[in-house]
């Protein structure tokens, strides 16, 4: 055999021919299993950890809070925005048509016991946290809340009305554990 | 094609646009695809692209767990345990950086051992060679550092222990080990340095391996044979001969690593080191990773402090001359009996030291280590020196071809036995 | 293929060498093989037996031993319901705060809140022990040589005659498993100590072997996910590795057919 030795060939066009073969194929889908199945851990490992999930809800207490005040609470490192409204306030706030929200939603629809009203203190333009928590705060022009970075008005049911927020501020999932706790998350 | 445009061979139109304006895929093709390999390769010649894997993963675990991690002593601890217990499949990473270390001096050890034996660091390869061990030693400063990061017992101990090495050097000495602790111990500046370094070597890790590869493909790759490929009837293209050999070793490889991973993750780490570091106790008995025993070893057989530290870096620095310091023009020992005798010999010095490392510093095992220590320098500056001088080779085949497909195989690894030959090679 | 058992062998040669060589500290004795199922290489934890391992940790052990890396919520994964675990939880009190006032006040404990230390530091636990600083349990296990057979063992050590010549330290007991022999914990698991709430028989052997299997979990809770993906792992490489091979071998009989 040793003698053919002198003599040059070319096998890679031969090979690549037959390299579609049943072997290879199958080897190579392995081979992307295997890469696929290697990637995701990492992906995953750069989701929330269980510690973290693990403080996904908080508990407020609502007694200390009276009426026309509200109280700002750490939830999932966010503000939450947790208002006791007035009768007015309500009145005023259901008072408003349909027509002249940029994002309707009835004030019913924002609240699940009143006189509380819970909603995400994150503007839905870019991320501020808006102004109208405290009794000095400016609340905007439509008695709510004010957002001073870019100017974005919320009415009494955190809606927006005015500026280039295009969202009401959000509601998140709370329960009211009894009448005066409610947990957020 | 265009003035100032590279001249591609690729067909496809866009990737033809990018590779004449940079050559990529034609560097690729070239160095990886049809790279002129001599034919002869056993899958000792496998560790080299095993090393480049086990750094990939190394790279890419230890980003990840960076994003977790807590460079700091008062939470570095627990961030690693968070880890463990919280980060999704942070387990999983963990364990993959931690034994990750071990196989990936595994491979080396075994890649440095081909070297060693086929003549791997003769000319022309001498500063392929040296360049190799630049990567050897910053893959040490690396696992060093890395394995601080824990703070655990281990983790403080063993830094207070190396880095008071440096204080054996004398005027300098102090300043030099003041200035690595940024304290006047190992505390949490020295562990937030150690970080900062650990993330950056091994950047400069993959620089030297850049030209390391690089050099490599100016001379090629040495053979078991030893000989030069003397025309193309000596090579086969890279890929797709060797790039499916590397494949199955990578496959073994990795079915070693997830053995470790998955079924004793902790097998080759020291209990110790889940002990949170307290500055205030040393462990009884404190051991470096068994890839650092050999050193330790040495380090310990000599009872002066500066002799101690000085001889355990020149049995790495002595590898640097090693090029020289082998006299013989034969590379592979398969050709040098007498030789192979010495060389073996050598492996046994090197793994009583890893045994004896693991020892207290008690009798036998320092008269061990020290017989262990002198034969260990003996071989490089006396035995090899003078072999080449004096010993009779076994006579050379005339070819790699020859060799390979005419007389039986002599000590050449597994090949398709029978007659063939390359395809004629474009000159690289 | 020779060459390649060679590397194997050379590389599992290396492993060998390298793993035993850390000794213990001290002259202790070798610890007894408990036997315990999850120590196997494919072993579980039996559930069962961590929850009662649980119970004496809470009774006992915890009086001096913190566990600071776990947290309540970690319970359930040892198969209690999240209202049971809510339970104990709320049995403990935790410092939380600062509040409105700016006050640091107690609440009862939450499932994410970490295990209540019994020491508020290292200090006030040294004091409370006669000196002695009783260690964190949360990785005892991985943090000792043999880690369940040596707690098992030096749990059910005490009571055995010193050698001769040796004196006790006061305040010190003798438990030949102990490094030095000599430790500050007196024997603290004794029959019927506690009442099992599942009705087993609260013998001090097996409250030992119980509160090792708890703590085996607490060290190293995700052993049982990390053997279960193991062996997927090595089944896929297996096949992987053939499928490899298989092409390797195809390719290279090419070299030879193709050019002769």
């Amino acid at each position: 055999m040793a003698d053919t030795a002198t003599k040059p060939s070319v096998p890679t066009a031969a090979i690549d021919a037959g390299k579609r073969d049943f072997l290879t194929l199958t080897a190579t889908a392995f081979a992307a299993v295997g890469v696929g199945a290697i990637v995701w851990p990492f992906i995953a490992s750069m989701n929330p950890a269980r510690d973290v999930l693990a403080l996904a809800s908080t508990e407020v207490d609502l007694t200390p809070i009276t009426a026309g005040m509200a109280v700002t609470v750490l939830w999932r490192g966010k503000p939450v925005f947790v208002r006791h409204r007035t009768a007015e306030e309500i009145t005023a706030a259901r008072a408003v048509p349909m027509s002249e929200l940029k994002d309707p939603a009835t004030d019913q629809s924002r609240v699940r016991r009143d006189p509380w009203l819970v909603v995400v203190g994150v503007c839905t333009h870019l991320g501020c946290v808006p102004l109208g928590q405290r009794p000095t705060d400016v609340r905007g022009d439509y008695n709510g809340w004010f957002c001073p970075c870019h100017g974005s008005h919320y009415d009494g049911a955190a809606r927006i009305r005015r500026g280039p927020a295009p969202l009401n501020l959000p509601v998140p999932d709370y329960t009211f554990m009894s009448p005066t706790q409610i947990r957020i998350g | 094609m265009a003035i100032g445009l590279h001249d591609s061979q690729v067909k496809n139109p866009v990737l033809r646009w990018v590779d004449q304006r940079l050559p990529v895929i034609t560097m690729i093709q070239k160095e990886y695809g049809t790279f002129p390999t001599p034919r002869n390769f056993n899958y000792f010649w496998n560790f080299g692209a095993l090393a480049m894997i086990n750094l990939m993963i190394m790279i890419a675990t230890g980003i990840f767990l960076a994003m977790h991690y807590q460079p700091n002593t008062a939470m570095a601890f627990e961030s690693v345990e968070r880890i463990m217990r919280d980060v999704n499949y942070g387990w999983l990473i963990r364990y993959v950086h931690m034994n990750g270390a071990s196989m990936f001096f595994i491979v080396v050890y075994i890649h440095i051992f081909r070297g060693l034996y086929y003549g791997s660091y003769k000319a022309p390869r001498e500063l392929l060679w040296m360049l190799g061990v630049v990567i050897f030693l910053l893959m040490m400063a690396t696992a060093f550092m890395g394995y601080v990061l824990p703070w655990g017992q281990m983790s403080l101990w063993g830094a207070v222990v190396i880095t008071n090495l440096f204080s054996a050097f004398p005027v300098v000495g102090d300043f030099i080990v003041t200035l690595l602790w940024g304290g006047f111990s190992v505390d949490n500046p020295t562990l937030n340095r150690f970080f900062a370094l650990h993330y950056l070597l091994p950047f400069m890790i993959v620089g030297v391996v850049f030209l390391h590869v690089a050099a490599l493909h100016i001379t090629g790759s040495n053979n078991p044979l030893g000989v030069e490929p003397k025309g193309p009837q000596d090579t086969i293209p890279f890929h797709p001969y060797y790039t499916i050999k590397d494949t199955v070793g990578i496959v073994v490889y990795l079915m070693v690593f997830a053995a470790l991973v998955f079924f004793a993750p902790n097998y080759l780490g020291h209990p110790d080191n889940y002990i949170p570091a307290n500055p205030l106790s040393t462990p009884a008995h404190i051991v470096p990773e068994w890839y650092f025993l050999p050193y330790y070893a040495i380090l310990r057989a000599v009872p002066d402090k500066l002799g101690g530290v000085i001889l355990m870096f020149s049995s790495i620095l002595v590898w640097f001359a090693l090029p020289w310091l082998d006299t013989s023009k034969v590379r592979s020992m398969n050709f040098r009996p007498v030789a192979r005798m010495f060389f073996f010999l050598w492996c046994v010095s090197f793994v009583v030291l890893m045994y004896c490392g693991g020892k207290p510093a008690e009798e036998p095992y320092v008269t061990v280590s020290r017989i262990a220590t002198a034969y260990y320098f003996a071989y490089f500056l006396v035995v090899l020196p003078l072999l080449g001088r004096f010993e009779k080779p076994m006579p050379l085949p005339e070819s790699i071809s020859r060799a390979v497909l005419g007389i039986k195989a002599m000590g050449a690894g597994p090949l398709p036995g029978g007659a063939a030959t390359a395809k004629p090679m474009e000159k690289a | 293929m020779k060459r390649f058992l060679k590397i194997a062998a050379l590389a599992g040669i290396v492993l060998l060498a390298a793993g035993p060589s850390g000794q213990a500290a001290g002259e202790a004795r070798h610890p007894r093989d408990a036997g315990f199922g999850f120590a196997s290489l494919f072993g579980t934890f039996d559930r069962a037996s961590a929850q009662r391992g649980f119970q004496v940790y809470k009774e006992v052990c915890s009086a001096c031993h913190s566990m600071r890396l776990l947290s309540y919520r970690n319970l359930l994964e040892l198969g209690l319901s999240e209202a049971e675990v809510r339970a104990i939880a709320a049995t403990f009190t935790v410092t939380d705060g600062p509040n409105d006032e700016g006050e640091m006040f107690e609440r009862p404990a939450r499932l994410s809140d970490r295990f209540r230390r019994p020491h508020a530091n290292d200090a006030a636990a040294r004091l409370a022990n006669n000196g002695a600083l009783p260690p964190d349990l949360s990785v005892i296990t991985k943090a000792r040589h043999d880690g369940a057979n040596y707690l098992y063992s030096l749990l059910t050590g005490y009571g055995q005659e010193p050698p001769q010549g040796v004196t006790i330290g006061d305040g010190l007991n003798y438990n030949p498993y102990f490094p030095g022999g000599q430790i500050a914990m007196g024997q603290v698991l004794n029959d019927d100590q506690i009442e099992y709430s599942d009705g087993t028989n609260a013998s001090a052997e097996q409250m030992a072997r119980d509160v090792t299997t708890f703590l085996a979990w607490a060290a190293e809770p995700e052993t049982e996910a990390r053997r279960r993906m193991g062996i997927r792992v090595l089944i896929f490489l297996a096949i992987a590795g053939l499928l490899a091979y298989g092409v390797k071998r195809k390719i290279w009989a090419e070299l030879k057919t193709k050019t002769a």
